[in-house]
């Protein structure tokens, strides 16, 4: 064997072992390096002593020690390394990336939070006149969602035809919103103003999604990062709220009234600032630590079938009807909403080669509960609707029930066939990618075309 | 000579503080000056040092900077503390005691005979 193939395998066989030793999670890079200058210094030395390569290297390995016994000595003395960190890696390879990244998330997060004060130097202050709430009621979507959009197009890496397909939604809704003639404190202002943010949201998947809708695959991971994003939001607002707590309680211990710092200043920027530093971290973390939502939805799948079915057969067993109340259909709506929500985190989740199991029969049970439940709000409702005529709002939510419905009603019958293995996981998979598009549709609808038709009233 | 896992434990700090206390060294340069010192008999599984290298290091008894080797490699040099040479100074005393208690016990002194076996 020629010296330099000789000294290629070694090479060769050192990246193997390296390979192998970087899975271990309480081996760190640093902690490589030094192994690996270890393990190169006694191959010299036993190549010195006349053995070849090969040999060498089987020899110094040996010496090294076990893999498993050595990872477990290293974990006994750092055992803080088992507890994956996020955004703290010091080492390893991409770190100038991550930190162009982190300055860019920030810089995004502060412009975010400046964006909501705006308005104010136009004299439409937080605190100010009716005037003044219903703007930010109709406009704070759009005050903060282009950072995050702008964040993933300059993440992704859009084109400028990408880029003005991004910008077109945004620019639709700030013209409908502040050019529509809305009736002061009308139902269409206000459902507008609900769904605009979800209308933008998917216009942010537009973006995350680097401007691939059209792929399925895109679209769960959109789906996937949404209810990251969401968990990460609701924990970074817990650690606000305790900050404002202290914040009031300490200035109120010198006489200092700091309301007005907290209500004008540090919960509307920060909110606007946690919206863009949730999706960094989301973005950041993906392949660091395990999802939180499938995790949330695997506990919660089957309370909330059990609720369901305890309502059913209270239903029955006391015989009364649902009262309709003004609340009801949208209390139904948002119940069908979390159903569709632990349905379509299970199926993000699930390795979609799975032979059926007992989740998914728990699954079908949620959502035939479900479906039935909704059929008899339904019912209720329409007799209302039938005696009293249409309202925006009735219309509004009465849409948003019939498209969950139909998603509902899709799915049961997809996991009735998945379970009797007519058809492969595939099919709902697919089922759920291909109906994200029918919500933003309804979304837009609401906010461009209901002013429309209703009058703005 | 095969050493008991604790007893190995036990006695690395002291001999890795020790060598420490020469000169600044590095991981494979303190396991072949274990390996010159014992004449062969102590020996370490190699890989085992560095957990206590890093132990010392977080104790502040020991410093570590990063340096070169003579081919150019990155190398972790290590370097004994003053804290370090306290310690060492302790737990010299305290194998003082315990190896001159061993000594002095008529079951040792049988077995410390030299006979060879």
């Amino acid at each position: 064997m020629s010296h330099e193939r000789s000294a290629q395998l070694l090479e060769d066989r050192i990246e193997e072992w390296q390979a192998w030793v970087r899975r271990r999670q309480a081996i760190d890079a640093t902690d490589l390096e030094e192994l690996e200058d270890h393990l190169r210094s006694q191959v010299a030395d036993l190549r010195e002593s006349g053995l070849d390569e090969e040999e060498a290297f089987l020899i110094a390995v040996k010496r090294l020690g076990e893999l498993d016994a050595l990872s477990r000595e290293f974990a006994r003395e750092h055992s803080e390394r088992l507890w994956k960190r996020l955004v703290v890696a010091e080492t390893g390879e991409g770190r100038s990336d991550r930190t162009r990244e982190a300055l860019a998330a920030v810089s995004l997060a502060i412009g975010a939070a400046l964006a909501v004060k705006v308005p104010e130097l136009f004299g439409l202050a937080l605190d100010g006149s009716a005037v003044a709430e219903s703007f930010y009621l109709r406009n704070v979507s759009l005050l903060v969602l282009p950072f995050l959009a702008g964040y993933f197009a300059w993440k992704r890496g859009l084109d400028t035809s990408d880029l003005l397909r991004l910008a077109l939604p945004f620019l639709a809704g700030a013209l409908a919103m502040n050019l529509y003639p809305f009736a002061p404190g009308g139902s269409t202002e206000i459902l507008a103003a609900l769904h605009l943010p979800m209308a933008l949201w998917f216009a942010v998947g537009f973006g995350y999604v680097g401007g691939a809708w059209r792929n399925h695959d895109q679209r769960m991971n959109f789906v996937r990062f949404s209810g990251e994003w969401f968990i990460y939001f609701v924990l970074i607002a817990l650690g606000g709220g305790v900050l404002m707590m202290f914040t009031l309680f300490i200035f109120g211990a010198i006489g200092f009234d700091a309301e007005w710092l907290l209500e004008s200043w540090i919960l509307p920027c920060g909110a606007a600032g946690a919206a863009i530093v949730a999706g960094w971290l989301v973005e950041a973390k993906q392949s660091v630590i395990e999802n939180m939502a499938p995790v949330l939805t695997l506990l919660f799948t089957p309370l909330f079938t059990l609720m369901l079915l305890a309502f059913i057969v209270t239903m029955i067993w006391t015989g009364s009807g649902i009262a309709v109340e003004r609340e009801v259909l949208i209390g139904f709506d948002l119940l069908l909403v979390l159903v569709v929500g632990l349905l379509l985190y299970s199926i993000s989740a699930r390795d979609p080669r799975a032979e059926p199991g007992p989740f998914d029969a728990l699954q079908l049970v949620l959502v035939i509960c479900a479906l039935l439940v909704d059929a008899l709000a339904l019912w209720a409702i329409l007799a209302r609707i039938s005696a009293f005529g249409f309202t925006p709002n009735r219309v509004a939510a009465l849409g948003e029930n019939l498209i969950l419905v139909v998603n509902l009603a899709g799915s049961a019958v997809l996991y009735a066939r998945f379970l009797r293995r007519k058809t492969g996981f595939a099919p709902l998979e697919r089922w759920q990618t291909a109906y994200l598009p029918v919500y933003a549709v309804w979304a837009w609808i609401v906010v461009l075309v209901f002013p429309l038709v209703f009058h703005f009233d | 000579m095969d050493i008991g896992k604790d007893l190995v434990a036990a006695s690395a700090t002291p001999l890795v503080l020790a060598i420490l206390s020469e000169g600044e060294s590095y991981g494979y340069a303190i396991i072949k000056r274990v390996d010159e010192l014992s004449r062969g008999e102590l020996q370490w599984t190699d890989g085992m040092l560095y957990p206590v290298l890093h132990r010392l290091e977080r104790n502040g008894l020991v410093e570590a900077t990063w340096g070169r080797s003579e081919s150019g490699r990155r190398r972790k040099y290590y370097r004994i503390t003053d804290d370090g040479s306290a310690e060492l100074a302790i737990q010299q005393q305290q194998w003082r005691v315990v190896n001159e208690t061993l000594r002095s016990t008529p079951f040792m002194s049988f077995q410390l005979a030299p006979q060879g076996i």
